[in-house]
């Protein structure tokens, strides 16, 4: 089951990511586009290929069909260019280095990388701490912070706030929005729908069906 | 019983040798130590073994011909091949993981052989059997050796770390960045056995080849040169062979997107 295309002549939809009839392992094709300065969500049942979906995306695993980034198709860019211009944070990180502060390529006295840091409830010293000492939700910021500093255009991101506080979430929420505002464009899963319905554009749902719109009532 | 200088052994020498050996298989029976079995059958396998390539070596001597000498690597080689195979817990599937090991071993045995026969041991005919056969035999067990302890840790590591190496990859690295650390892990295990040979050599063990040689009624000093050269062809050996397994290794596991293409690998 596919959503029809966007129109392509529409200079504000060919501006970011375009899958056109994405399948991959025993999925799809699905087709969806994450235009830049959008948040758009995905939820469904555990299981169904939401992870797999992403790591096509970032073609981490063979796919059939075509990506497309600003109209032009993924073979354009090797694929490691491609993970930059679309860059996929996983529901669970892996470090390699010791310390955290060494998985982090930018000066860390740069903005806006102090500033999130902070927001994200870091401080300098932080970067010093040891991977294996982290917790879940530690991780988890961290990961996110890694991959934002990198300021890819497009951001898909793996139950972001699975792991996290109210607050912490919300600080997340708000965080990813200022990246949308500012161009980004993202594709979110969660299983928390009112959480789709507060930061996405709009949301689909991938279960057996295929990928379908999600109706989600707005927050007040 | 002398013979060229050489103390040449009857029958009833191994025999007594052999007789030590399975003393230990009695003692382990009636210890219950359960080796019984495995030392009978690994005692008479490779006397018979042995005996036999002792048969095909006087036939290959007597006739110095390419075409012989090429047979007999060639079995060396496939011989070798699935020992490598056999001894990797993680395999690359299908005729390809084969080939790897053997291909790096090819490569890399075959070709410093030649290059020794040609260029330092100056033998004529070059394939000589008498030279070629023991030479390429020190090589290839040798590099067989680096190349199954490398490429086991190899595509373990990989399967292990995949979440690590998939993480770097999202994260916009390379295949060569992504599997760096990995990559120099393996080298190291594969050189280790040789460096480490190489270190002990003349103070803590006489080489077995220079021991056979100075048996043989060579001059030690004759001996020691054939060792020194033996020693530099082997680690230049499973050197370029744990390199070449490593790139064709990783040319199948990471794919021209930069993947990383686990189903490749069995088990």
């Amino acid at each position: 089951m596919s959503l029809p295309l966007p129109c392509p002549d529409s200079p504000a939809e060919k501006s970011g990511l375009q899958a056109s009839e994405l399948g991959y392992l025993a999925n799809g094709p699905y087709s969806f586009s994450i235009p830049r300065g959008r948040c758009i969500g995905l939820t469904g049942p555990s299981g169904i290929g939401k992870s797999q979906l992403l790591r096509a995306v970032a073609d981490l695993i063979p796919f059939t069909g075509g990506l497309f980034y600003d109209g032009k198709p993924s073979s354009d860019w090797t694929g490691p260019q491609w993970r930059r211009l679309v860059c996929m944070v996983p529901a669970e990180p892996a470090w390699w280095y010791d310390q955290v502060g060494d998985h982090f390529d930018v000066p860390f006295d740069s903005h806006p990388f102090c500033h999130w840091l902070e927001r994200l409830g870091f401080s300098m010293d932080s970067l010093q701490w040891r991977v294996t000492r982290l917790s879940t939700g530690e991780k988890q910021r961290f990961s996110l912070l890694r991959s934002l500093v990198r300021r890819p255009p497009i951001l898909l991101l793996d139950e972001p706030t699975s792991g996290l506080n109210i607050d912490f979430s919300k600080e997340v929420e708000s965080l990813i929005l200022e990246e949308v505002a500012a161009g980004c464009g993202v594709l979110w899963i969660s299983h928390d729908t009112e959480q789709l319905g507060r930061v996405c554009d709009n949301s689909y749902i991938l279960d057996h069906d295929g990928l379908t719109e999600l109706q989600v009532e707005e927050q007040p | 019983m002398t013979s060229g200088g050489v103390i040449a052994l009857g029958s009833i020498d191994l025999g007594l040798a052999a007789v030590l050996f399975f003393l230990l298989a009695i003692f382990s029976w009636k210890m219950s130590l359960g080796l019984e079995k495995r030392i009978v059958i690994s005692g008479l396998r490779m006397t018979v073994q042995l005996l036999l390539i002792g048969l095909v070596l006087k036939f290959l001597f007597t006739r110095v011909d390419l075409l012989w000498v090429s047979v007999m690597a060639l079995i060396m080689l496939l011989a070798a091949g699935r020992e490598v195979r056999a001894r990797q817990k993680r395999r690359i599937s299908g005729g390809r993981g084969y080939l790897i090991g053997t291909g790096s071993m090819f490569i890399s045995s075959f070709s410093i052989t030649i290059i020794a026969l040609v260029t330092m041991v100056q033998v004529d005919p070059w394939y000589s059997p008498r030279y070629a056969i023991p030479l390429l035999g020190m090589l290839l067990g040798n590099t067989m050796n680096g190349i199954a302890l490398a490429s086991d840790r190899l595509t373990s590591q990989i399967y292990d770390q995949r979440a690590m190496i998939e993480q770097r990859l999202m994260l916009g690295e390379n295949w060569q960045e992504a599997s760096n650390d990995l990559r120099r892990d393996c080298m190291r295990t594969g050189m280790i056995p040789i460096i480490n040979a190489m270190a002990a050599a003349g103070l803590v063990s006489l080489p077995g080849m220079m021991t056979g040689q100075i048996l043989g009624g060579s001059s030690p000093i004759d001996a020691v040169k054939y060792q020194i050269l033996i020693m530099f062809l082997i680690g230049a050996g499973s050197g370029f062979g744990v390199i070449c397994s490593i790139r064709f290794t990783c040319d199948r596991l990471f794919d021209d997107r930069h993947r990383l293409r686990l189903e490749y690998l069995d088990g």
